[in-house]
């Protein structure tokens, strides 16, 4: 199993960014079609690896486009004029 | 002076004004000139074309620009003003006209901009501030996106839609500062460093279209040098395509519009993320069938293992050894006692050869004492009245010595 799904496979998926979740899903892709898994861990893998797809299919529906404003060192909100 | 009745060649007027504009038109000098002068006379008729006489304090020049040149033009021209013309001199014969053909107009003072912009371009480009090997490659998947504009241009505001449209899952972090001006140049540059404090992943640099003094700042040598000396890859949108700022030079990547600046930092776009997601989601799946059908394969070739293993085979073949054991006794037993049965015959022949009751049948008998039953082959053997007994093929009788004859 790669190094970091092991170590993000503590952290809820809900958690996830999307670089998160999309590089997991990756690695666990990869993984999959490469090495010879233990069926079972690979059963767990493939579960984690859909609750990824899934949390990045819904990180893309709802995204929404974050601006912030930056002022010297400070990041603040920024409220963009109506058109 | 009289003059020549009889000249050597006799003009008309179209031949001499034809002469005298191929005269003008061949020369070098006439047809690429920069005039500088006042705007009189203007005037623009239906057909767009754009007709105005150039003067100052001591000639006038007739001046005529094609309505395709005058659509190009980015100044709106007045009467009384002072502007730069550049073109070719020609002639219009049908009114006897020597006149400027043009096809630029840019305020006077811009010629000196331009010397500078030339100047400052070429010791930058010796200090190697240009080089393509400076250029950084653009993210193609920026999460973070910085933008260095007017917080209230339409840079700002197209920058924005075609981020949202595109990747609206990227942050965008702006800071505004001034796009022109004197109070431009140093703003941009601290625009451009604070953001670089944040660690972006690509900073977009971007105004609109304007003239060469609006767009001046992005010419500007400290500008330029911070956008060489940007720890992040800046890419350089400025005015419209046909407006080149030494920023543009010195940038990573030059977008000829702010709308195309964002276009670039975004060349995977939401619809690629989720048609690789799709690929995704199909070889997550894909990879994991494969396994479990590796799996089962294994399992069965396991159980067709197992199954040719299986005792009960052993026992059966066990079993046929038995048989093939027992059949091969059972024949060979047969085999003996055929032999035996064979020898026994063989043997019973020779018996009867040696039966001495055989002998009996030819007329022989044997005599035996009664007492031991010893047979009597001398005479010596026998008393006279002495019992005996004599046996003959079919049986015996007992008899009695009578007599000794020898």
């Amino acid at each position: 199993m790669p190094k970091t799904a092991s170590k993000n496979i503590q952290k809820p998926v809900e958690e996830l960014t999307y670089e998160e979740a999309l590089a997991e899903l990756e690695e666990i892709v990869s993984a999959l079609e490469g090495e010879q898994n233990q069926l079972e861990a690979a059963i767990k893998l493939f579960e984690r690896g859909q609750a990824l797809a899934s949390r990045c299919g819904i990180l893309l529906e709802a995204a929404e486009l974050k601006v912030k404003q930056v002022v010297g060192d400070v990041v603040l909100p920024f409220e963009e004029e109506d058109e | 002076m009289q003059p020549t009745l009889f000249s050597t060649q006799q003009w008309t007027v179209s031949k001499l004004t034809f002469f005298i504009r191929k005269l003008l038109e061949e020369n070098e000098v006439l047809q690429d000139v920069w005039v500088q002068g006042e705007v009189s006379n203007l005037s623009r008729p239906a057909s767009g074309h754009v007709y105005f006489t150039l003067k100052d304090s001591s000639a006038a020049l007739k001046c005529v620009m094609w309505k395709t040149s005058a659509a190009r033009l980015r100044l709106g021209l007045q009467d009384g003003m002072e502007v730069e013309v550049h073109g070719r001199i020609g002639v219009y014969e049908v009114s006897g006209q020597y006149q400027l053909y043009a096809d630029q107009i840019r305020p006077v003072g811009e010629g000196a901009l331009y010397q500078e912009f030339m100047r400052l371009k070429s010791m930058l480009e010796t200090e190697g501030l240009f080089d393509p090997e400076r250029k950084r490659p653009i993210p193609m998947l920026p999460k973070k996106i910085g933008i260095v504009t007017s917080a209230t241009g339409a840079a700002l505001r197209d920058m924005i839609n075609t981020l949202r449209r595109r990747l609206p899952i990227v942050e965008v972090l702006l800071a505004p500062s001034p796009v022109q001006g004197v109070e431009a140049p140093p703003a941009l540059v601290k625009a451009i460093q604070s953001l670089a404090l944040q660690s972006p992943d690509v900073i977009l640099m971007a105004r609109g279209g304007g003239s060469i003094e609006d767009l001046w700042a992005f010419n500007d040598e400290r500008v330029v040098r911070a956008v060489a000396n940007s720890p992040i890859p800046i890419i350089c949108g400025v005015g419209h395509e046909t407006d080149f700022t030494l920023s543009d030079f010195a940038a990573d990547l030059r977008a000829p519009t702010p709308t195309a600046a964002a276009e670039l930092a975004t060349q995977i776009t939401l619809l690629d993320l989720r048609a690789l997601l799709e690929n995704q989601r199909n070889r997550l799946a894909a990879a994991t069938m494969s396994l479990i059908a590796d799996q089962k394969n294994i399992v069965s070739s396991l159980t067709a293992a197992l199954r040719y293993a299986t005792p009960e085979r052993r026992i059966l073949s066990e079993r046929q050894r038995v048989d093939e054991l027992a059949r091969r006794a059972h024949s060979s037993l047969l085999h003996r006692i055929q032999l035996q049965s064979t020898q026994v015959h063989g043997m019973e022949r020779r018996l009867e050869a040696l039966n001495p009751l055989a002998v009996l049948a030819r007329g022989y008998a044997v005599v035996t004492q009664k007492g031991d039953g010893s047979v009597v082959t001398q005479v010596a053997q026998t008393r006279p009245g002495q019992q005996v007994q004599i046996r003959v093929s079919d049986g015996q009788v007992d008899a009695e010595i009578k007599d000794h004859n020898s």
